[in-house]
Order: C-alpha cells, then structure tokens, then sequence
C-alpha cells in the first residue's frame, strides 16, 4: 500500500466527518480503527510525516491504533 | 407433468391457472354447480369455480391478466341472468347459483369451439405444443367431434385456390428464442395483453378486425421492434403460435422444479422445466413473491451458457502464468493449491493471503469461503465484488436505521403513490421490478427520477406525472441535501413520525444544517445542473405523497460520496415518515442476484455474518465456539488494499470464487499489476474469465442449475436454489470450497448445504429461524427471521429501527477528486443494459447479444458535433487512468458534456479508463465519475491489440497426454 493513497483515504475520511457535531478527530480515529487493516495502519502511522494531511487527520493520529 | 419439486404447503391443492387474478375483498357466498363457494368480493365468477375445483372451459383468460371476456368459451347460466354470461367477466355476487354444465351450455361451447378449429391447422400430432396447448384441451374438453365447416378463406393454408393465400402469414424465427407462427393464432389477445399490463412494453397491437384480426408488432419482425424479449406474451399463449425454440427442439417438459434467478438481485422464482437432465424452459413461477409470474429476457431465455463449449470443465495448473494450462485431476489441483497458499503464508506471514466471495455463488457457498479464510487461513482478508456495488449501502443504513437492507418487500411497490429512482435503470438494470413499477405509474402513482440520464422509465406508456432531475454526474449529495432544505423549510415534514421513531437532538441538528442556505436549490444549481423550480417541485411532490419509496441503484454507491448519499436518502425518508408500512421506504436494487447475501455471509473484512464488527468479542467466541478456533479481532484487507499489497510485495496468494475482478474491478491497470505480483492466483469460475490470465489454478465452477442452495436477493428475501443437473465438472462449488479447505487442514464433512444453512442459523441470528424445510413450506422467507419474526419479515422497521431510534447525519456535499480540465473535459457515467449482465461472461455466451453486440459510446450531439463524430464512429475514450476504443451513438439522453457507457464486453475494457478514486467510507470505486476526453479514432487502442493477443497467450491449454 502507498502511503500517499492511505493518506488519501484518510483525507477523504476527514472531509466527511469535518461536517459532523461531536469529537471529529475521534470519529475519524474510530472510522479507520474499524475499518482498516492493522498493516495499513501502521504503515499510516510510520510514513505520516511524509504526507499532507488534513488537520483533522492530524488530530487523529495519537488515536490511531496500530496492531492489538 | 409428474414429480413436481415445488414447496408445498401454503397453497393446498390448485389449478395451474385460476382464469382470473386474485381480488382482495370482504368475503361472498355463492352456489357452484350445488357447492358454496366463498371468495373475496371482486373475484370472477371463473375463479371462484376454480377455487372450489371445478373448471370451466377458457381461452381468452389466463390468471395472470385481466379478464377480457372475447372467446365466449367460458359461458355459463346463472339463475335471475338472462343468457350465458362470460365467466371470466362477471364478478361473483351473495348468493348467486351458477351452473357451469348444462346441455345448452355444452352445445354452445361445441359451435365455440367449432368455429377457432375451422381456422387453425390439424396438425396436433407434430406441433410444437401437442400435450401443452389450451386448444387442444378445449377441444377435449367440450367434447368436440367433427368440424363441420368446409374450407374456406382461412389463415392456415399457403395456397388458396390458383395463387398464394393473402392472408397466410409466414412464421417469424427473428427472435432467437422464440417463434410466431400466424397461422396458429386464435387473436385470444393474451400476448397483446400480457405485453401491456405484464411486461408494460406495449410492443404488441392488433391490426384488422373480425375475422381479418393478427396480432403484430407494427414492424417488420419481433427482433426489429420494440418487444424486449421478456417472454410474458409466450407464456400467456395458449396455442403453438407463440412459443419457446426449446419446446419444439426437445419436447414438452415432463417434470418440473422450482428454482432461483442467477442474475440479478430482484431473484425471480422460476420452474426449471425438464425432460430427462435436459433443461426445456425456464418458466417464471406465478408464485413466486419476487416476480409474481414474470421475467426478463436473461433468467427466461438466457441460460444457454450452462451448456457452452467454452465451459472448463476439469481442474487446471500451471507454474507460472506464461506456460500453458495443464488439465489434472481434483486433488492434485487442490493439492496445488494448497501449498500456494501455505508457502505464501510460511513465507510472507498469514496475512498475506486472502480470498475473494461471490455475489453470483449462494449464500452457503458464500458462507464457507469467508470461513476458510477466518477459520483455516487464520486471517479476516476476505472480500466481495460487492464492494465494488452496494458496500456504501451497507455503512448508510446500519449508521441511519441500524441494519444494512432494503426496508421493503417487492409487492409494497403496490402501494406506492410516489416512486423516487435515484441512479437506476430498474426497466435494464432490475428489469422485472421495473414493469411492476410501471404497472403501479400506469395506475397513477408519481414518478422522480434523479438520474444524469434520461432512462426509460420516464417514457413508460400511459403514465402519469414524472418529473426528472438531470443533475451533473458526482452532484448527488448536493441534489439530496437540497431536496432536505425544502422539506425542511417549507415544513413538509412528518413531525410525529420524527418525534416517535428519531433521536430529537439528532433531528435538530439536522434540520439546522439542511436549512442553510447554503443548500437551498437555488445555491446548488449551478454546481449540479438541476433547475432550483424542479427540485422544489419534486421535493413537494414526494413530500407530499402518502406513500413515497426510494429505489436506488448504483449510481448512488460508485461515487466518492457514496456513502454520505446513502446516508441522505435514509434522512428524506425519516424526515417525511416514510418508513415501516407498505409502499415507503429506503430499497437498494442490488446488482448481482446475490449481493445482499455475500453481505449478509460476512464477506467484508471487517464484519462477521450478520453485519457483526469482528472486534465484537461476543460475536467472535460465537464463531470460536462453532469452528474450534480463535479469530482475529482486527479488520482484515479490502480488494483494492490486497491489490496494493501485492503490487508492495506484502500480498501472495488469493482464491476468487466466481468473480472477475480484472474486468469488473476500476482501473484495470492497476489490478492486472497486483494480480501478476502474486505467487498463487486460484480462479474458480464457469469460464476462463480475464482474471484467469493471472491465475496458477483453475478450478471449475458448476452453474446454479447443477447445484443446492441459497440467494438472498434485493428485498432480504431468501430464495431456494435447486440442483436440476448433476454438476458438469465434478464438484458443486460448495464442495470446491470444502476440498480445498481440507488439502489445508481442515476437516470439514457437509453433505449438503441444508448443512451449512444449520450453521448460519446457529450463529447469526437474523437468520435463527431459516432453514430449508421452513423454505420449501412457504416458498422463501425474508430476513430477519428469528423467534420475534418466525415467518421472516416484509417490511422491516415496522415498530421502531432496528438501532432504536432512527438516526440523523448530516450530509455535506464533498467534490470528488475526479474534475474535468481542459484535457478531460467530460464526465464518463457507467451502467448497463437489459440483455447483458455485468461484465457478461454468462450473457455473451448466449443468443442475448443479437441486442447488444458491443459497448457503445452515448455523446450528446453538441458534443459529437464539436469533435466531428458520427453515428457509429470509432473513438477513442482516454482518462487519467488509460484509454481504449469503441464505437459511438449520438443520443440527447445524456446531456452536454456528458458521456455514458456500459461495461459488459471485454475488449470495450471500459475500467481501462475508470480511476481508482473510492467512497470515502467503504473504498467502493468510483464508477459513475471519470473526467474523460473523446475523439475520434481508426479502431481499437494499442492496449486493446496487445490485450488481445495476450489473451491468446494465456489461455493456451496444453494438448492432452
Ligand atoms: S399469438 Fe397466442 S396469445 Fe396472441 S392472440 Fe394469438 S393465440 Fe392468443
Ligand atoms: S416478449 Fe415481452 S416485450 Fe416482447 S412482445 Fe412478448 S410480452 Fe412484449
Ligand atoms: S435477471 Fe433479474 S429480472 Fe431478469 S429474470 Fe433474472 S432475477 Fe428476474
Ligand atoms: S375465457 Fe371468458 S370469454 Fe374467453
């Protein structure tokens, strides 16, 4: 998986939930957690600096959990 | 017929054919030849005879249509009534006495009788129908002995007198699966009628009178007008003169069995009709609850693919993918296989492996793949082409109402006063609920179609209002939240639904966030193309409506923002309370016959059947307990993220169960380069589809006629699917799966999939009530069926969501990546067509393709004009992605600057151009938006002549030892 397309998709994630009332870095945190791979995760994790990211991306990674 | 295989049960003891349709109404008493009779008022006096056993002697009436009341054949004497009545017209009253056989009447019925015979042609003993014809049987019936009529002027003979006879009309074969043969044709009018009120097509007229009356399609031949095949008017024929090419090539049918559609997701309930192990017809069955007796052309006629040479019918390996095929026995492929799969996992951890389900298998066989993978492989990389569909279904409606389906049953279309269609062709798509659509806008029922389209829908004959919103393709959510701001603030909405069934604060919050003028239709116009005026009016219009259904297709789940319009098509349906009774709701058309249950099955990485999140630690000890193993609480990979792994090295081995991901799947580029990167690729298909190219083994597939089964289709409703044939290559796919799942280990022994239903049943618990026996008694059922629903259930949210309360989210319009610019100025829209299926393996193989031989490029005539293209013409369509060729039509349904085309042939390869742009919630692709450009071109592109030569390569079979 290309880190630039993980980033895509979680820009995409963000741009959703950037509308919603509530905690939105945490919904986004909560959307990727259940819906991604733990490999794509951590693959997220690690090559995030890299990439430009939403804030709210940003605002989500400490939530962002790797494998188990 | 003899061994019949039909659920019993319900139905009691029954005549094939009643005469007339069922009527609901307050119950009345009669007297039938000496017996009480009681029927719902309404009913004809025929079927009430019907009802109680006795039959009366028709022609023009048929249970599947109105009464016509034209052959007169169905007389008969009722005390207080002067003169013979038609049975078939006359309505049952209280008390009335009828006598069905009396001298008079016998005398009548004979000069009836007499008179067709005098004009219809005595060769009983060779025609096609002997055994099956109604003439026939009304000749024995009322005991009709000689014709005394000399030959006259007639409709039979080729000759009369010196000349040729004008009125004789040759046969007409242009329909490849059925003939008319004039000759035969008593004008009982059932076609014509079956056309128009059946089928909704009206391709049928009568022309002369009297005697001079023939039934004609106002054109040349059948296959030159507007009939599209569907085979209502065959069905309803009483003669030889409309019927199958089967019939007269095998036989009349001797046995029957009832079975399931493998098509599409309405899942028509048919009567495999056989003699011997050979498959006569395919003939809709009347009690079927999905199609009520109709079909389209695919499921009646299209199932000669089961047949065709290219079939595989024995296991194959190879190497490596450039060798040629090497044809093996069962085990030694499985074997194969095996080992693929564990070396890949030895080596590259368990994780890099996965496996591909169905949406085309049934639900057991479905069931068992998604297990192999959790159970033996140890991993959640399981996945379906209903991603590549109706995933953002699945997100919207378990985020808004708490379950991913359809809210109704197919009959509540019924009762629908207000259809809105967004992003479907039912009348192509979902052909069979498209005509029972268009018999409820004949009724006067209101039609809105949000579509960048102009489909057929809009032109049903004989319709009322419909109001169409040509909005730009990728603008749903703009289009939706503006049909929410008038609603919202011209209070059309159903306060006390909300206030009782939704989250109040949610509610408001919502209602803030429409209301803004922001997503007034007035703001949003410019960017979606739909008049401010239009949309006002058709947000009224469903507002207002007792009863409003959404029908949706996946023109509102292939969008980057497929999901958010899910989501937005579940709050106009909560905001105007049309939710929990017949004739509303929130109804996805599912594409491929068996979407709904690759979904239901747990085919999606994160969740375990039954929509349960694979963290769920309850849900998983459930399985754990079951399978003797532990599960993995993480979510596993998708198909586009497997692909990407492959192409990263991560990714080794995968088993596809009758999909073609190479040309179903977005940006085949892409997904050819991921699959040539694996090291084990095991296709499991009827044919040597293009994902094959890239495949080390082959494992033959069987065709639903050749084995036991499942379908859930698009209304939740389960259907049975019954072997007729023994499986060509050996195997039925859910003993495929099983073999393979034991060369790794596994230890499974189902016996038959009743087996594997017991096990779904035991652990998912919408299913908890479903087993075959409770099938076969009620013909199929609708999920949930469990203790709190024992006979499953029609309508769903019926006293409350299944979340609790109905849930809204707001729905902000979020541009897709995908905008045209000067290189590629137009937005590509996809779809399909009525004869063709998905990417076609099936259909192409059959005589479906004299109506579509190739894909073809719709361009409006602005636009054809400004790149000096003409009708026909050789383009050249290239995107970001790729580009190919293929031929264009001019039409002005699509508008300027837009351009739309279907994917069911392979060297059309239209994914060649589709991006890998997904939904932001489910990755399913966007299919419905690409920036393209058109020009014109000398025929196929570069990558189609090397595509093209390199499927010669890879198919290559090694000769026998
Ligand atoms: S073609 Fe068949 S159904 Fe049609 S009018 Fe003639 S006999 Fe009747
Ligand atoms: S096949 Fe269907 S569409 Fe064609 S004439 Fe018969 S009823 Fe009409
Ligand atoms: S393709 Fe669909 S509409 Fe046509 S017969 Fe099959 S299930 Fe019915
Ligand atoms: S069956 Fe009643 S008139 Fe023909």
């Amino acid at each position: 998986m290309t880190p630039d397309k993980l980033a895509r998709m979680a820009n995409q994630i963000a741009r959703f939930f950037e509308s919603q009332p509530g905690d939105q870095a945490q919904a986004v945190a909560d959307h990727i957690n259940a819906n991604w791979a733990p490999a794509m995760r951590e693959e997220f994790i690690a090559h995030h600096a890299a990439q430009e990211l939403h804030p709210l991306v940003n605002a989500a990674l400490p939530a962002i959990r790797g494998r188990g | 017929m003899k061994d019949l295989i039909i659920p019993d049960g319900i139905h009691g003891p029954k005549l094939s054919d009643m005469g007339t349709p069922a009527k609901s109404g307050a119950p009345v008493t009669l007297v039938i030849d000496g017996m009480d009779v009681t029927v719902p008022e309404g009913t004809s006096v025929m079927r009430a005879a019907a009802e109680a056993g006795i039959t009366v002697p028709k022609l023009c009436a048929t249970d599947m249509l109105e009464a016509y009341g034209s052959c007169r054949l169905c007389m008969v004497e009722i005390e207080g009534m002067r003169g013979t009545p038609a049975s078939c017209t006359t309505p049952v009253r209280e008390g009335m006495v009828v006598k069905t056989q009396t001298e008079q009447l016998a005398r009548l019925r004979r000069g009836v009788m007499e008179l067709y015979i005098s004009d219809h042609p005595l060769d009983c003993l060779t025609c096609a129908a002997n055994g099956d014809c109604e003439l026939q049987d009304m000749a024995g019936a009322v005991g009709l002995r000689d014709v005394r009529y000399t030959p006259g002027d007639n409709h039979v003979e080729t000759r009369a007198g010196d000349g040729a006879n004008p009125r004789y009309i040759p046969r007409d074969d242009s329909n490849p699966y059925f003939f008319y043969d004039p000759s035969k044709c008593i004008v009982c009018m059932r076609c014509v009628r079956a056309c128009e009120e059946v089928q909704g097509t009206f391709a049928l007229t009568v022309e002369g009178r009297g005697f001079d009356a023939r039934i004609s399609t106002g054109t040349e031949d059948f296959l030159n007008s507007d009939c599209v095949s569907c085979g209502a008017c065959v069905q309803a024929c009483p003669t030889a003169t409309l019927q199958e090419k089967t019939v007269e090539e095998i036989g009349t049918p001797e046995r029957l069995i009832v079975t399931t559609c493998a098509y599409c997701g309405v899942g028509c309930s048919f009567e495999a009709q056989m003699r011997g192990d050979q498959l006569v017809r395919m003939v809709p069955w009347k009690d079927g609850k999905a199609n009520r007796g109709h079909s389209c052309v695919k499921g009646r006629f299209a199932w000669g693919y089961a047949n065709h040479s290219d079939r595989i019918l024995s296991p194959m390996i190879r190497e490596s993918i450039t060798d040629p095929w090497r044809e093996v026995s069962w085990e030694e492929a499985l074997d194969f296989a095996a080992e693929g799969i564990k070396a890949a996992q030895a080596k590259h951890g368990k994780d890099s492996v996965g496996v591909i389900t169905s949406s085309r298998c049934t639900n057991e066989e479905t069931f068992l793949v998604q297990k192999l993978a959790r159970a033996v492989m140890g991993t959640n990389n399981t996945d379906t082409c209903a991603r590549v569909c109706h995933s953002p279904t699945g997100y919207g409606l378990k985020q808004t109402f708490g379950t991913s389906a359809g809210t109704q049953d197919f009959d509540s279309v019924e009762q629908v006063d207000c259809a809105v269609v967004i992003g479907a062709n039912p009348t192509d798509g979902h052909p069979v609920f498209g005509s029972r659509l268009r018999k409820r806008l004949r009724q006067g029922a209101k039609l809105i179609v949000i579509d960048p389209r102009r489909i057929d829908l809009l032109e049903t004959p004989h319709m009322g209002e419909g109001i169409h919103l040509p909005l730009r393709p990728g603008t749903n959510v703009a289009v939706l939240t503006a049909l929410a701001h008038v609603i919202v603030t011209e209070k059309l909405y159903d306060e006390a639904f909300i206030r009782e069934r939704c989250d109040w604060e949610e509610w408001s919050d919502y209602a803030e966030f429409a209301a803004d003028l922001a997503h007034s239709p007035e703001a949003v116009e410019a960017l979606t193309g739909v008049p401010a005026e239009t949309l006002r009016q058709a947000a009224r219009t469903y507002a207002a409506a007792p009863n409003g259904a959404i029908y949706y297709g996946l023109g509102v789940t292939e969008h980057s923002q497929g999901s958010t319009t899910v989501i937005a098509i579940a709050n106009l349906a909560m905001i105007t309370g049309n939710i929990g009774r017949p004739g509303v709701g929130v109804n996805p058309l599912r594409g491929q016959n068996n979407v709904q249950g690759s979904c239901d099955m747990g085919s999606f990485p994160h969740e375990l059947p039954g929509y349960r999140h694979v963290s769920d630690a309850a849900t998983r000890a459930i399985f754990e307990a079951e399978w003797h193993t532990t599960l993995d609480p993480e979510p596993g990979l998708r198909i586009p993220n497997m692909l990407d792994a492959a192409v990263a090295g991560d990714f080794k081995a995968i088993y596809i169960q009758g999909e073609d991901i190479l040309q179903s799947d977005p940006d085949t580029h892409h997904v050819a380069a991921g699959l040539a990167a694996m090291d084990c690729v095991i296709v499991h298909d009827l044919f040597l589809n293009e994902t094959a190219r890239y495949a080390h083994v082959f494992l033959p597939g069987s065709t639903f006629l050749e084995k036991d089964g499942t379908f859930t289709n698009a209304e939740r409703r389960i259907n049975r699917v019954r072997r007729v044939m023994a499986p060509k290559a050996g195997l039925a796919d859910w003993e495929a799966t099983q073999a393979l799942a034991n060369a790794l280990g596994a230890g499974w022994s189902y016996t038959h999939p009743s087996q594997i239903m017991a096990e779904i049943a035991r652990t998912t618990p919408s299913f908890a009530g479903v087993t075959y026996e409770l099938i076969d008694h009620m013909g199929s059922v609708q999920w949930p069926c469990n203790e709190a629903h024992p006979q499953g259930s029609p309508v769903m949210h019926e006293d409350g969501f299944v979340r609790g309360k109905g849930r809204f989210i707001r729905t902000a319009y979020v541009a897709t990546d995908e905008r045209t610019g000067p290189h590629f100025p137009l937005l590509l829209t996809t779809g399909r067509i009525l004869s063709q299926y998905n990417v076609g393996a099936q259909t192409r193989r059959t005589e479906n393709s004299v109506w579509h031989d190739q894909d073809l490029l719709e361009i409006h005539p602005h636009d054809a004009e400004q790149r000096g293209i003409n009708e026909g013409d050789w383009v050249r369509l290239a995107s970001r992605s790729g580009e190919t060729s293929l031929r264009a039509t001019i039409t002005d349904r699509v508008a300027p600057g837009v351009v739309y085309t279907t994917f069911h042939h392979p060297d059309t390869q239209a994914n060649v151009v589709t991006t890998d742009n997904s939904d932001w919630a489910t990755n399913c692709p966007e299919y419905k938006v690409t920036a393209v450009q058109v020009a014109l071109s000398n025929g196929p592109s570069d990558w189609q002549e090397l595509y093209e030569a390199q499927t010669k390569l890879t198919r290559r079979v090694e000769a026998a030892e």
